[in-house]
């Protein structure tokens, strides 16, 4: 497809996750993740941990408030709670991810889109974005006490000035790409259950077509992530120590 | 609903039944029982008090979840009227009181590693809101563990989202005397940092005591 035209010759990985369904893998360090969202209505909700000690994950307040955003686009790094970059966004196509919206749960769902069961319905069912992330992240030995503010990749939710919440309709658009750079190992758990503040009331959970890429390797002096702001820098800085005594 | 619900409490200090003014800089947990009303005094002003709340009854299982407080109430912000809820939506607590107008719960708490990335790598020994939190689980017995300090409110903290996706730490905007108040809905275990930040605003680069009141 297009949206891996620039990428084919470095590509190690690519695979399909249909709506409403997990995945999970650690993306080593000098990888890089794609994701797409293929049909345009994709919600990619992630959380990130270091796979050699779990209790290091992604914290979206510690990646907002240092780098003084509400969204994340190209030129962020996502952070983990240890002060480091566990990736970095090098190239986005939307202009907004969400970290604050959080995941939709079982009663949500049935509330928002009814009742769709396995027994009716089989596959086609209707999922919630917690369930799915806790079947995903038992797999690595984590669960409900993991399952921590998440990112929420091609969704947007702003902020007007009383804080009143707005969720974006119709944000991304078929073919939009995100790349993440793996500054460490990241373990990498992601779902694509609907975004818990979007307001359809059809189940139409967005397919994500997702790719893995060698990354070109980073000059940390003239790196847009690295340089973006200079909290990120050192950030970058802390992320080198954890990586210093790889051969 | 919208931010800035300033209320005050009918309630009078000389009757509450728990009364202790926590140092600039120092932890407090404290177990709440449902229907017992909690008061953060802010004594000297512009001071951040972080916090979170366990369910007594399941502390490793149900916390304050900043997320689902917000996504409740359709705002970023926590004043009088907001219901703080857990990771299993359910009701916490209740803010029943507030003079300051505005508490923030998306700026999460300061730590080793965040000031080191905030403001320089040489800040790494300051002391900080995270080494406060896991001091103070360490020493209790509630089987609770880093794994469980999640994003926390903090209290007395402005830290504006702009429409644009902007997120600024502003100059606090309480003042000496300013309080919040909260009843429990369930039996909860609370847990504050006073925060002890000395590279931002938010305690006007002068942490201070606030005062903690219980009422039955």
């Amino acid at each position: 497809m297009s949206a891996l035209r620039d990428i084919e010759d470095r590509m190690v990985h690519t695979e399909t996750v249909p709506g409403a369904r997990y995945w999970s893998l650690v993306i080593r360090r000098g990888f890089t993740l794609r994701l797409v969202d293929v049909e345009g209505r994709a919600n990619v909700s992630a959380l990130l941990f270091n796979p050699q000690n779990v209790l290091e994950r992604y914290n979206a307040p510690d990646t907002l408030k240092g780098q003084h955003t509400s969204k994340l686009t190209k030129g962020n790094m996502l952070y983990s709670d240890m002060g480091r970059v566990m990736l970095s966004i090098v190239e986005d196509t939307v202009g907004w991810h969400d970290t604050i919206g959080g995941v939709s749960d079982a009663s949500m769902v049935r509330q928002q889109y009814g009742e769709q069961r396995y027994q009716e319905h089989r596959n086609a069912f209707y999922r919630s974005g917690r369930e799915l992330f806790l079947i995903e992240l038992q797999k690595w030995g984590l669960g409900r006490r993991d399952l921590v503010p998440n990112l929420n990749f091609f969704s947007k939710v702003s902020a007007d000035l009383d804080g009143t919440l707005r969720f974006a309709d119709n944000h991304s658009q078929p073919g939009a790409y995100v790349d993440l750079r793996a500054e460490m190992d990241t373990l990498v758990v992601l779902n694509t259950a609907p975004h818990p503040m979007d307001p359809s009331t059809e189940y139409r959970p967005g397919m994500l077509k997702l790719a893995i890429y060698r990354a070109p390797p980073v000059d940390p002096e003239t790196d847009v992530c690295v340089n973006f702001r200079p909290e990120n820098a050192r950030a970058y800085a802390n992320t080198r120590i954890l990586n210093c005594q790889e051969a | 609903m919208s931010g800035q619900n300033l209320i005050e409490s009918p309630l009078d200090p000389n009757k509450a039944l728990y009364r202790h003014v926590v140092a600039a800089g120092e932890p407090w947990m404290h177990e709440l029982k449902k229907g017992q009303t909690l008061r953060i005094l802010d004594l000297e002003g512009n001071q951040a008090a972080d916090t979170l709340f366990y369910s007594l009854e399941r502390p490793t299982e149900e916390h304050y979840s900043a997320v689902h407080t917000i996504r409740a109430q359709g705002n970023a912000y926590l004043t009088a009227g907001s219901v703080l809820r857990s990771n299993e939506d359910r009701p916490m607590l209740t803010i029943t009181a507030d003079t300051c107008g505005r508490h923030d719960t998306l700026g999460g708490a300061c730590a080793a590693e965040s000031n080191q990335v905030r403001y320089a790598l040489e800040k790494k020994p300051m002391h900080n809101c995270r080494d406060n939190f896991l001091t103070a689980i360490a020493e209790s017995h509630y089987g609770l563990g880093k794994r469980d300090v999640v994003p926390n409110i903090n209290f007395f903290m402005n830290v504006p989202l702009t429409p644009e996706g902007g997120l600024t730490f502003e100059d606090g905007i309480s003042d000496a005397g300013k309080y919040v108040e909260m009843r429990a809905e369930m039996d909860v275990i609370v847990l504050v940092s006073n925060c002890p930040q000395l590279n931002n605003p938010c305690n006007a680069y002068n942490p201070t005591p606030v005062e903690m009141l219980i009422w039955d």
